[in-house]
């Protein structure tokens, strides 16, 4: 069994969406994350805060105001999933509702010792 | 892997109406003139609930946790802001002292107070001041929780229309120092008669189709009917009036279910399966024509659920009274005498009389030229008459005037009836 990242982008203008949208994207969310759960196959996930958000670069550590990119590339979220190989975790992602809301799922092996 | 049914469903609408009651709450703590800002930190709250709530367990009384986090954040904001003087007048004493600051968010979050705040937001959204269609608009965003979006596909304009619409007047909120207030005294039925008007505006765009989706509409009768029942909590504004306007909702909405087929076509009330109309709203109904006749009041909303509550018993469209309904238009028409109630009055009288005297009150009838139901009756009634060939052309004038699939659906089946048999 390996791990798995999956980063989120894109999806849902939260700023514009309405309280009956972001009910509805909250439950499309949550029901595949119990999905996952279910199966075993979730490890852990957060959403990632929009605002208030930082880069630090170079040996300087010089401090930017957060990622400079456009909205719908700005990684929203992220969950860990476990999967045999990469061809199951794409699997494991089809359902996922941010394909509802025209954002993409980014699929990374998680390197282990 | 199969996506299976949610367990986690929240209350239907729960973003939605606690969006409204929250915005009522926090303008009336930081006044109308800060609405954009209570509207942004309901939605950074929501916000924060669906980050929470997707990977989490949803809390056990998620209104309760949503309260807090919008209390939490209005104190924040309280505590960044220096000048007190621009916010409510009743309040900027009060959240001054960090001692009471809590408190007096605290308070003000009480199910009563919620409820009083949504009074308070009804009449000033509905407020002379502001033009009718605006009311409703304003009413919708400010306490229904709909976006410009879903405002816009609820009126058939565009999101831009809605835009501007309610940004002018929220200036005028500004400008005429509107304040969240219950009016009282005389002013009360002048003003309350405004409310009702926009909640009945309301509730008639959710129940005549002007729009070819017709999910949104049903939203808009409920929240209409939601917002009208709030009016009825409250001493004084739970007057006879107010319980009959509720009561026609009720009548009105017991039907939804049966006004439509499979297909989402319209069935018309002759042909409708009565067994699908709702029971529970039609009892409701009742109860509230009932609270609504206990005084000798009588208003066009008293008639108009009269008319409704007749449908609602009936058996039949034979055995329906339509004597009586008939009477009640006429009534109704002194009172109101619009041409959209005489058009009802001609119907209603097609049955209750003949078909010859309502064509002839129905040809009599001026200014309702562009509006596609009056050339549909008329047609209706021709084809009674075996004149399918003049049914057929008002049926075609009908077709070009309404924007709805299904009223056009409908037309053309009558158009092609009257063609087989010609």
């Amino acid at each position: 069994m390996k791990d798995y990242m999956f980063l989120f982008r894109g999806g849902l203008d939260f700023t514009k969406a309405s309280p009956e949208q972001l009910q509805q994207a909250m439950a499309n969310w949550k029901n595949w994350v119990e999905e996952l759960k279910k199966e075993g196959v979730y490890n852990s996930g957060e959403r990632l805060v929009r605002n208030d958000a930082a880069v630090v670069k170079g040996s300087a550590r010089q401090v930017l105001d957060g990622p400079y990119t456009e909205s719908k590339e700005i990684v929203g979220g992220y969950i860990s999933i476990k999967a045999e190989n990469l061809k199951q975790a794409i699997e494991i992602s089809k359902d996922c509702p941010i394909f509802n809301y025209d954002g993409n799922v980014e699929i990374r092996e998680v390197a282990k010792m | 892997m199969v996506a299976s049914k949610s367990v986690y469903e929240l209350t239907d609408h729960l973003f939605r109406h606690e969006a409204g009651k929250m915005v009522s709450v926090l303008s009336r703590l930081l006044g109308l003139q800060n609405l954009e800002t209570a509207q942004d930190i309901v939605q950074d709250t929501l916000l924060q609930a669906m980050s929470t709530w997707s990977y989490n367990t949803i809390p056990e009384n998620p209104s309760a946790w949503l309260y807090r986090v919008a209390k939490n954040k209005a104190i924040d904001f309280l505590r960044r802001q220096k000048r007190f003087k621009e916010l409510a007048p009743q309040y900027s004493y009060l959240l001054q002292s960090e001692y009471i600051l809590t408190s007096t968010v605290n308070n003000l979050f009480l199910e009563d107070e919620i409820q009083d705040s949504q009074l308070r937001m009804m009449f000033a959204c509905c407020h002379p001041a502001i033009t009718e269609e605006s009311q409703v608009a304003l009413t919708l965003k400010t306490l229904c929780g709909l976006n410009a979006s879903e405002i816009a596909r609820a009126f058939l304009t565009n999101e831009e229309t809605i835009n501007k619409r309610i940004y002018r007047n929220k200036d005028k909120i500004k400008q005429q120092k509107i304040e969240l207030t219950v009016p009282q005294g005389k002013e009360l039925p002048e003003r309350l008669d405004g409310v009702l008007k926009s909640l009945y505006l309301l509730f008639n765009e959710g129940y005549n189709s002007s729009q070819p989706d017709h999910l949104i509409r049903e939203d808009l009768c409920q929240e209409a009917m939601r917002l009208a029942y709030i009016l009825t909590t409250h001493v004084g504004t739970n007057l006879s009036i107010t319980n009959a306007l509720l009561s026609l909702m009720c009548f009105q909405a017991s039907r939804l279910q049966a006004r439509l087929d499979d297909k989402g076509n319209i069935i018309l009330l002759k042909y409708q399966d009565r067994s699908k109309w709702y029971q529970p709203l039609i009892k409701k109904g009742i109860t509230y024509l009932q609270i609504a006749t206990m005084d000798s009041e009588v208003s066009a909303y008293h008639l108009e659920a009269a008319i409704a509550s007749l449908h609602a018993v009936a058996s039949s469209f034979e055995k329906t009274d339509w004597k009586s309904i008939y009477d009640l238009y006429e009534t109704l028409y002194r009172l109101r005498p619009e041409p959209i109630v005489a058009l009802n009055k001609a119907i209603a009288s097609a049955y209750a009389m003949n078909k010859q005297n309502a064509l002839d009150q129905l040809l009599h009838i001026k200014g309702l030229e562009n509006y596609y139901l009056y050339h549909t009756s008329i047609g209706e009634i021709y084809f009674e008459l075996q004149n399918k060939q003049m049914a057929k052309k008002f049926y075609e004038t009908a077709l070009g005037l309404t924007t709805s699939k299904q009223e056009q659906q409908l037309l053309k089946n009558k158009i092609s009836n009257c063609e087989a048999v010609q």
